[in-house]
């Protein structure tokens, strides 16, 4: 006889996959955009600017050489002073959401906190990808109606 | 006395045929549960365990965390 001691919430924060009525449904970690920008923490700002906007973004999440994330740059930052280093300009330590959280969960508490993306972590810290409010809004609205059926066409 | 064991032990477990057992409550279970893993909440562990669990497959028991 074994005992998983660290049990399920170990499994589910390290982005494995499970079973059950949950695993149905989508989830942080599914829509996280895995291809988000990275930098480093002495890069200068001017030059992750430049290259998150050529990769189409307005964010860019800080990590070390693991993905190990330490901070993130959202549009306001990126705005910021060119030539600051990017521990400088970042935004140190964001909230940060495990792959199993539900996206009904996820797109509620990015509305109400007015979060324009957040970074999904496996428990370790470790970067899964960028969740942004948009996609996470759009799914949990689809989710929605489709639980409940559109009304008239109304978003 | 259970043997802890960690999530790459579980993994190596269930590959060479290992029982795995959720204890927590059934409405939980519903919701997520480890791949191929059966539900016996705790208390109903030791009345059904005899029946439902092969004693010739390891067995590994999870909860929701070490708490």
């Amino acid at each position: 006889m074994y005992d998983y001691e660290d049990g399920k919430l170990d499994w589910l924060a390290a982005g494995l996959p499970s079973e059950g009525t949950n695993a149905q449904r989508p989830r942080a970690g599914d829509l996280a955009r895995k291809d988000v920008p990275t930098c480093r923490l002495d890069e200068r700002l001017g030059d992750v600017r430049d290259r998150a906007r050529e990769a189409g973004w307005e964010a860019c999440v800080v990590v070390n050489e693991d993905r190990v994330v330490f901070g993130l740059l959202r549009s306001k930052e990126l705005e910021a002073n060119p030539d600051l280093r990017i521990e400088e300009a970042m935004r140190p330590g964001p909230s940060t959401f495990r792959p199993f959280v539900s996206i009904e969960e996820m797109a509620t508490f990015m509305i109400e906190h007015d979060l324009e993306s957040s970074p999904v972590t496996m428990s370790d810290g470790r970067l899964v990808g960028l969740l942004r409010k948009q996609d996470a809004a759009k799914a949990a609205l689809e989710l929605h109606e489709r639980k409940h059926g559109s009304h008239g066409g109304q978003p | 006395m259970p043997q802890p064991i960690d999530r790459n032990g579980v993994r190596r477990l269930v590959e060479r045929d290992a029982q795995l057992v959720e204890v927590l409550p059934a409405n939980e279970y519903e919701e997520d549960h480890l791949p191929g893993a059966i539900n016996m909440p705790l208390r109903k562990l030791e009345a059904e365990a005899r029946s439902a669990l092969d004693r010739n497959r390891p067995t590994i028991v999870y909860c929701w965390d070490s708490a």
